[in-house]
């Protein structure tokens, strides 16, 4: 097993040997596609689903209409021409937000697609001889049985029904390292191209061909059935009925200033009604929706739909396996108590002594602790093994006529003729607190005799408990799922500093903890790789499968690790905030950003009739015209600003909900009242510096 | 401005929210069916008004049976109302010998009246008569004002469901809001403002000779009860054509401080009962806060506006002291102007003061209160009903900046809630800005206007804020008895009252069957001073921003033009 850490760091997953299909960078290509892109996607029938946008769009093409009449009729056009060329650049740069942003998936997809099969798979045609028959991947079907031998690619998934093999699926996840897939158990299922590296598997077809594993690989990452998540349907709903409180706005003041004799040019009109509506969330809310996406498959996990990250951020409860998360997995030796009369370290020595042959991880753990604490771990010559049996229920060596052995504490003690009442009271002492501990006590014996007694324990990886306790100011709990009794799940619980654990826990005690967990309320993710997580995987409102378990529960979860790392479930929580507070961050800005607009265009529209509200200019602003013209660039080429923010994403603090919102607020609320009086006021001197306005 | 005047915005602000807070106990108390002290009088009361209508109380009804409930309850009292004004020259207590009232005035004073609004398109006391006041217009201030309440009670509710069915009984709590909350406050103030002086006759006129000779025809109403519920229910309408400031519905500072303090005891009170209802006591504490500051500000504002001296007087040397003009001498600067905060704060809209002669920011101030939506505290229930949609609001557009998907009193704010709530919010700038658009360009509606400029462009606004915001108060250059008027101020109060109240039980509907959700501390906190900070810039930016184009127009320009014809001069 490797060995896996928790540090979740994010580091190129180039690094250590791999190579991601789905990793990869922005490069200038993909930025001069997205520019393309963003023209075809001018196209008003692909706009209408962005309301924001959309309106940009009418009234940029107004806009130009009524400057092309002006034109025409030979008056002076330039400043409706320029507004007409921004409110054009507005839509475009939503446009190559939302490219760029799809640009990253659209490469990885390509990458994908060149890995889909296209050699012959050997079809079986008749199970009983054997006799294969090449055929072509997409005529496989649902029940097929094809062979597999070395150097083949694996023409679409599939169970294992007969063979080992080893099969190298850097396609999918990009680790070069082969895995061992084999029938029956949680390693029997295989994906359509990955390479059978040595041996040979025959393979029950799981998957209609178009519909496998890769296909929707490629389907999610380039976001081809993209819905909006309830989250986004909801934030549209918001930025639309902003957009038509604007329009009543905007529309009315064409009475009201009626009444006042101020004469109101549509185009200013036009202007004033794009500035104010949310143009910079609704230029960037796809765009963030799929950076967010792609931020997981840059952590290599496959999300089934935008739903599911959102739901990641929302999570309240996390249930961790414990082995492999929480611990190494393998009980290690941590200290040899001796008996009264023995050194530390003679014990110690024979605890050596007693494994030296013991190649299990325990057995090495011992000898590892003795090498740390200089002790010879060299074999004598002449050694001989004694294996461990299940009826002697211990293990050892022997030199010559020395003995060392090594086992359960109550088979040890019957061996020597002692009881619980006559061993050591020590010796007694030591076993009670080890299990207590949640610990094993091994005792140890040199020739027949008892030297002491080797403590074994779960070891709990380095940094979980910080780990933990982020997580506890994210407002996740966190529950270890174990199947060890009682005792030491609490033992390691309490030293893991989780909050709750489940132990001597089955696949139904699973089910019941998260109905239980959801009918209180809350969101709960997990992690599996067991056909029988499958049932948990799907209750579950973020389940991660792992890619190297089995085919049950990688289409009962609604994520897929690639890399098949249990921690990962905590990165994948991340994402999902990091997310949501971009979305509400943009908006915050967005919003808070109408108060300068306002400030620029009332007064610009109105002096000329009225010229006491000239008192209004605040940002004294060179004139009516420069002014309009400078909120609709600042607010033009807001969104060229924030596209990296809305793709890099607001990054996510573990420091409480409170905090987290009076930070963000401070810096998007605050800072979006700001940012436009300090912006339109720039871009005002340059343009009457230019003479443009 | 002095130390007895800043006393005076004070005891009238505090002393409101510290009265509202025992009632809002007792008002959940009758929401949520519990035991009162009223039980052994009025359970029997209760239960014949049930066996007469054949109401099952226990039964909870869905946010669309309720609503249905509320719609038809509504649309009968509006017919009867109607049919009173009209026939009221051949109805009986019509001591003045009054006719029935002109089609389009008892349209629009049928709506005004069930809608909570109180808008006056006539002058009381020359127009309605004993009967039609006592039967048709207060009966509707009382169950105008329950309305509200029901919806309060049925949004509570539905906050404290875990995926449950129904939002209450409209009928049970229609009742009961009327018959243990308004009645007896209603009594317990009319019979102290009678003590005090207020009039309460059913005589008819009296005459009388003033000290300068002149015969005078006074004439009389049964005005301490009304006053006491046109305020207690927010709905202000008075008696008399120019309300609080008349001596016979305000003889004195001891009924002006009630009078005001009665304006808003009733919308906190609300608040505190939605709270208690909907088991978030602290959370709504907090939505309360946010209410009061805003106030609070917005009438220390209006007393530092209101008690400059008038630059044109100073600039023609006339006169350099406070500005009194509009203002009620009886009572001064400070009772006048947080009276006219709080009436404009509340949906209430009676007033003691002449609102069209205040400075124009002053105007201003009035008129962006009642823009803002009627939340602080608003009508009873309505208030706080719209100021949690003003919530759902703002935890949804910075909720998302704590990383989670919005939640509020433990219920998820999704698409469906966001949709009605914006209807909740759209409506008011479309009815505001919609008629006054078109009334600013149509002749026939412009022929009402006394003043021309932007001063007639603030008296549009005004009407339509006013009826829309279900206020009632006025500026009173407007003539607004007329065809044109009083049917589109019709038409305003009815969308502005009918609209938002469907949308608030929508969501109430709609957040009743979700599961409730347990906080953790990743749940983004709606009860500190942040959440306060929040929740007023989104009712100032949302809520308000809308409407500054159109005051630029009216009262602001109207402002700078003041200053700029004193410095010119």
């Amino acid at each position: 097993m490797t060995q896996i850490t928790l540090d979740t760091s994010r580091g190129d997953p180039r690094e250590g040997g791999r190579a991601s299909p789905l990793a990869g960078g922005l490069s200038g290509a993909m930025i001069g596609r997205a520019v393309g892109d963003a023209f075809v996607k001018l196209n008003p029938v692909k706009l209408i689903k962005n309301p924001v946008i959309f309106t940009t769009w009418i009234v940029a093409l107004l806009s130009t209409i009524s400057a092309a009449a002006a034109i025409a009729g030979g008056q002076s056009a330039g400043f409706a021409v320029q507004l007409a060329l921004w409110l054009w650049a507005t839509v475009l740069f939503a446009n190559v937000a939302e490219s760029i942003a799809e640009g990253r998936g659209k490469a990885a997809a390509d990458s994908l697609r060149a890995t889909r099969v296209t050699t012959k798979a050997k079809l079986i045609v008749d199970p009983k001889t054997g006799t294969v028959v090449p055929t072509n991947a997409s005529e496989l079907e649902v029940g097929s049985i094809i062979l597999v031998e070395a150097g083949d690619v694996i023409a679409s998934d599939g169970e294992i029904i007969e063979g080992v093999a080893s099969v190298n699926e850097a396609a999918i996840t990009g680790e070069s390292a082969p895995v061992i897939r084999e029938s029956g158990g949680d390693r029997s299922a295989v994906t359509g191209g990955t390479t059978v590296v040595s041996d040979w598997i025959k393979v029950r077809i799981t998957a209609k061909p178009g519909s496998t594993f890769l296909d929707r690989m490629i389907a999610m990452v380039e976001g081809a059935d993209r819905r909006k998540t309830p989250n986004e349907l909801a934030l549209a709903v918001l930025l639309a009925g902003l957009t038509l409180i604007f329009l009543i706005a905007v529309v009315t003041l064409v009475g009201l200033g009626a009444y006042s004799g101020v004469d109101l040019d549509p185009i200013v009109l036009g202007a004033l009604f794009i500035t104010l509506i949310p143009t910079t969330i609704g230029g960037l809310m796809s765009a963030v929706g799929i950076a967010g996406m792609d931020r997981l498959l840059k952590v290599n996990v496959l999300a089934t739909s935008g739903r599911a990250v959102e739901a990641a951020g929302d999570v309240d409860t996390l249930l961790l396996d414990k082995t492999g998360t929480i611990t190494f997995g393998n009980r290690m030796a941590t200290e040899v108590i001796p008996v009264p009369g023995v050194r530390p370290e003679a014990a110690l020595a024979a605890a050596v002594m007693a494994s030296l042959a013991d190649e299990t991880p325990e057995g090495r753990s011992i000898v590892e602790l003795g090498r740390n604490a200089g002790v010879s771990v060299d074999q004598p010559a002449g050694a001989v093994a004694i294996p461990f049996t299940a009826v002697t229920r211990q293990s050892g060596l022997d030199v010559g006529k020395d003995s060392w052995r090594k086992g359960a504490v109550d088979a040890v003690l019957k061996d020597l003729n002692l009881t619980d009442g006559s061993a050591p009271a020590e010796f007694r002492q030591a076993v009670d607190r080890i299990a207590r501990s949640g610990g094993t006590p091994l005792a140890v014996t040199q020739n027949g005799a008892l030297v002491g007694v080797i403590h074994l324990k779960d070891v709990v990886k380095p940094g979980v408990k910080a780990r933990f306790a982020d997580l506890r100011r994210m407002g996740l709990r966190t529950v270890m799922i174990t199947g060890d009794n009682p005792v030491t799940a609490a033992a390691i619980a309490s030293e893991a500093g989780v909050d709750d654990y489940l132990a001597e826990a089955t696949p139904e005690d699973k089910m019941r903890l998260i109905k239980a967990e959801q009918a209180k309320g809350r969101l709960v993710a997990m992690c599996g790789d067991g056909a029988n997580d499958a049932p948990a995987l799907a209750q579950a409102d973020v389940g991660v499968a792992m890619q190297t378990g089995a085919q049950a529960a990688r289409e009962a979860g609604n994520m897929v690790d690639l890399d098949s790392d249990p921690t990962k479930v905590i990165e994948i929580v991340e994402v999902g905030k990091q997310l949501l507070i971009t979305r509400g961050a943009l908006t915050t800005f967005s919003v808070a950003n109408d108060v300068a607009k306002y400030f620029a265009i009332i007064p610009a529209m109105f002096v000329v009739a009225l010229p006491s509200l000239g008192a209004l200019n605040v940002m004294r602003l060179h004139s009516p015209e420069s002014a309009i013209l400078s909120a609709v660039i600042f607010n033009a080429l807001v969104i060229v600003a924030l596209i990296p923010l809305a793709l890099k994403g607001v990054k996510y603090r573990a420091i409480g909900a409170g905090a987290l919102l009076g930070r963000n607020l401070l810096i998007y609320g605050l800072g979006g009242l700001i940012a436009p009086f300090v912006g339109i006021k720039l871009i005002d001197l340059v343009i009457s510096g230019l003479g443009l306005a | 401005m002095n130390i007895q005047g800043w006393g005076e915005i004070a005891l009238t602000l505090g002393l409101a929210v510290m009265l509202g807070w025992p009632i809002g106990i007792y008002m959940s108390r009758v929401w949520n069916g519990e035991r009162t002290w009223l039980d052994p009088v009025l359970k029997p009361v209760e239960a014949v008004f049930y066996g007469a209508a054949g109401v099952d109380p226990k039964r909870s009804q869905g946010w669309l049976g309720y609503a249905g409930a509320l719609l038809a309850f509504n649309l009968a009292g509006f017919v009867l109302l109607y049919a009173i004004l009209r026939l009221q020259g051949v109805l009986p207590l019509n001591p003045q010998g009054f006719a029935g009232v002109s089609p389009h005035l008892a349209f629009n004073t049928a709506v005004s009246f069930v809608t909570n609004t109180n808008w006056q398109s006539y002058g009381g006391e020359a127009t309605m008569s004993t009967f039609s006041q006592m039967v048709g217009l207060t009966v509707q201030n009382f169950v105008s004002a329950a309305t509200g309440a029901t919806i309060a009670a049925a949004l509570a509710r539905a906050f404290v469901a875990n995926r449950g069915e129904g939002v209450g009984n409209f009928w049970a709590d229609l009742t009961r809001t009327t018959l243990y909350v308004l009645l007896p406050a209603a009594l317990i103030l009319a019979v102290a403002l009678s003590g005090l002086g207020i009039v309460q006759s059913l005589a008819a006129n009296v005459h009388a000779t003033g000290v300068e000779g002149g015969s005078q025809t006074l004439p009389l109403f049964p005005a301490a009860s009304q006053v006491a519920i046109k305020q207690l229910g927010i709905n202000g309408g008075g008696v008399f054509n120019v309300n609080g400031a008349h001596p016979f519905e305000n003889p004195n500072a001891i009924t002006n401080l009630l009078s005001a303090v009665a304006i808003n005891v009733m919308g906190w009170a609300a608040f505190f009962a939605f709270g208690r209802t909907a088991l978030a006591g602290r959370d709504i504490k907090a939505l309360a806060a946010a209410a009061l500051i805003i106030l609070t500000v917005s009438s220390a504002a209006m007393y530092v506006i209101e008690t400059q001296p008038a630059p044109s007087l100073v600039a023609a040397q006339v006169d350099a002291s406070v500005n009194m003009e509009g203002k009620e001498v009886r009572f001064g600067a400070p009772a006048s102007t947080v009276w006219s905060v709080v009436t404009t704060g509340a949906s209430n809209g009676s007033v003691n003061s002449m609102h069209a002669s205040f400075m124009p920011l002053g105007g201003a101030l009035q008129m962006f209160l009642m823009q803002l939506g009627e939340i602080l505290p608003g009508g009873v229930g309505s208030g706080i009903a719209i100021m949690v949609v003003m919530a759902l609001l703002s935890v949804f557009v910075a909720g998302l900046m704590v990383g989670r998907t919005p939640e509020y009193l433990g219920k998820k704010i999704e698409a469906r809630e966001i949709q009605f709530a914006m209807i909740a919010v759209l409506i008011l700038p479309l009815a505001v800005l919609g008629f006054s658009a078109i009334s600013a360009v149509f002749p026939t509606a412009l022929a009402g206007l006394l003043n021309k400029g932007p001063h007639g462009l603030s008296e549009i606004l005004y009407a339509y804020t006013s009826a829309a915001a279900n206020n009632g108060s006025a500026f009173a250059g407007l003539t607004a008895n007329a065809p044109w008027w009083n049917t589109t101020l019709g038409l305003a109060m009815l969308f502005g009252r009918f609209i938002p109240a469907v949308a608030v039980l929508a969501i109430a509907g709609s957040l009743v069957v979700k599961p409730k959700l347990a906080p953790s501390p990743g749940t983004l906190p709606t009860d500190n001073g942040l959440f306060i900070g929040l929740l007023i810039g989104v009712i100032l930016i949302l809520g308000g921003l809308q409407f500054l184009p159109a005051l630029a127009l009216g009262p602001i320009v109207e402002h700078f033009q003041v200053l700029a014809a004193v410095a010119g001069a």
